[in-house]
């Protein structure tokens, strides 16, 4: 099994779910398809979708939700 | 009551503006920060700097007892809240004065009066300010409702009381679109807001955006004349113009006398802005709202008046009246300012963050530059992505324009994309340079040069 990691393409506050009353995109052991949102990045203000690469399963999100993130910081580990 | 420490409850270019007016009026400064802001402008411009919390604004700019946690501490006097942030929050301002803190702004009480759409539309009314035509108050009855359109004149805006987020509005071009139109406009409020309640607003198909800035020190209210900021993208103002080209001097006296006259209503201390609509067409303005402080674009003002703003706004709520009395507030020539954003204009104004490169700031005569840069400063992505603001001002807009188009190629920035190769295009656009725009126009106008925004 491979590991595939979805890495940040921007800075800034990671975010599991759309809105702070809404369910988490996705949780750990959920099955995955590429172009599924997993997440989004804030930044300055504006909201950008996070999109899986990769068919498989969910192993691990490696930060939390409302984390500061880097660009190429791994956000989620993807098992296929 | 004289003033001795003022605390800045923002950050980026307008904490650097806050910390040197208040350097020139003598007053010692704090700079409260996010983890994220550690090595600022700000920070290092302050006499002292405190750490109020973590990156997220609502951990650290928004939260009331920390600011105020930082002000006893440092024995402020006083707290500017600049734009944005708690600038607006009436509970903060009523919390620094419960504290004993002077708080650079009206009152609470002034706050809540006119940040309500509904009380400050009333307030409006009450000092003779022309408002949007439309019904008063909820509409009861569709049949009647329908005939006060018709007077109004289609199009016609439907819209929901509790709304926002442009959820509940419905645009009526004829009578028979509106008995269709209204009842779906309230049964989308109701399900969204549980209030079906509506009303309606006349459409102002090409207007521009005008406001009036205005000063009070609870007894006495000035205006200094009008900003046009009709060049807006998502409802963001990106250049903003002192004054507006588009007023007879009749117009812009009757419309000063207005913003006045409501200033008044409510004994307004502090500076504010209240902003029109400005129907070309019909000559008629609009009163839309107010906003209850020092705004992005008050450089335009303060270059054609020569009227420094922020030391009026922290001198009045030192207690002292305003140093200026109407009939000494004149303009002359013209000033523009054009917001340098982290955006890449030509990647439809992705932010971009980064870390500043090499730094060449404009200068020469008539030339300003609001900024809260440095080289080697990392830009936080936290925040909104106002950089700094490029103001010009000259004898005419004419030259104004050129000035701006000789300033935005002085400027150097590497290591960010920025909106300035935006505003080297527009001070070229034929309709910029003769002033025919309104709120609508820079849209449609950026998808149709999406080829002249490139930084190449």
């Amino acid at each position: 099994m491979a590991i595939h990691e979805v890495r940040a393409m921007l800075p800034g506050v990671f975010y599991r779910k759309p809105a702070p009353s809404d369910p988490n995109y996705k949780e750990e052991g959920d099955a995955v398809s590429k172009g599924d949102v997993i997440g989004l990045i804030e930044v300055m203000k504006s909201f950008h979708e996070v999109i899986s690469d990769a068919d498989g399963t969910i192993r691990a999100f490696k930060v939390e939700n409302e984390d500061a993130i880097m660009p190429g910081q791994v956000l989620a580990e993807i098992e296929g | 009551m004289s003033l001795s420490k003022i605390l800045i409850a923002n950050r980026g270019e307008i904490a650097v503006r806050i910390i040197r007016a208040a350097k020139e009026l003598g007053l010692k400064t704090v700079q409260v920060y996010s983890s994220a802001d550690e090595t600022s402008l700000a920070v290092q411009m302050a006499d002292e700097a405190v750490e109020i919390g973590p990156p997220a604004a609502k951990k650290s700019y928004l939260d009331i007892d920390a600011v105020l946690k930082a002000a006893r501490e440092t024995g402020a006097d006083a707290i500017h809240p600049g734009y944005g942030f708690l600038a607006e929050n009436a509970e903060f301002a009523d919390a620094v004065a419960a504290a004993g803190i002077t708080f650079v702004g009206p009152s609470g009480d002034v706050i809540r009066r006119m940040g309500d759409k509904a009380s400050a539309r009333q307030a409006a009314t009450e000092a003779g300010v022309p408002t949007v035509p439309g019904s008063q108050g909820v509409i009861d009855d569709l049949n009647e409702a329908c005939r006060l359109a018709e007077n109004i004149g289609f199009p016609v805006m439907i819209k929901a009381t509790a709304g926002g987020g442009g959820r509940g509005i419905r645009i009526a071009n004829s009578a028979g679109e509106f008995m269709a139109l209204a009842p779906q406009a309230s049964s989308e409020a109701e399900a969204a807001f549980g209030d079906g309640g509506l009303y309606l607003e006349k459409v102002i198909e090409r207007a521009r955006h005008i406001e009036v800035q205005i000063l009070g020190d609870g007894e006495n209210f000035i205006h200094c004349y009008e900003r046009e900021c009709s060049l807006q993208r998502r409802r963001q103002k990106v250049w903003e113009e002192a004054p507006s080209a588009a007023l007879s001097s009749d117009v812009r006296e009757r419309l000063c006398a207005s913003a006045v006259a409501l200033a008044a209503a409510v004994r307004y201390k502090g500076a504010g802005t209240i902003e029109y609509l400005y129907d070309d067409a019909s000559g008629d303005y609009y009163f839309i709202e107010m906003n209850t402080r020092i705004q992005v674009e008050h450089p335009v003002t303060e270059s054609i008046t020569g009227i420094d703003l922020l030391a009026e706004m922290i001198a009045v709520a030192g207690g002292q009246p305003l140093s200026v009395r109407q009939e000494d507030v004149t303009y002359r020539g013209h000033a523009i300012e054009v917001r340098i954003n982290a955006e890449d204009p030509a990647a439809n104004f992705m932010p971009f963050p980064g870390v500043v490169g090499d730094l060449r700031i404009p200068g020469g005569p008539g030339v300003r530059f609001d900024h809260m840069l440095y080289q080697g400063y990392q830009i936080p992505p936290f925040y909104d992505s106002l950089l700094g603001k490029l103001i010009v001002s000259a004898d005419s807009r004419e030259k104004a324009i050129i000035r701006l188009k000789r300033a935005i190629c002085e400027l150097g920035l590497d290591g960010l994309k920025t909106t300035a190769p935006l505003f080297k295009a527009l001070a070229e656009a034929p309709d910029v340079l003769s002033g025919d725009v309104h709120t609508k126009w820079l849209e449609p106008w950026l998808e149709a040069n999406s080829d002249k925004l490139s930084s190449q």
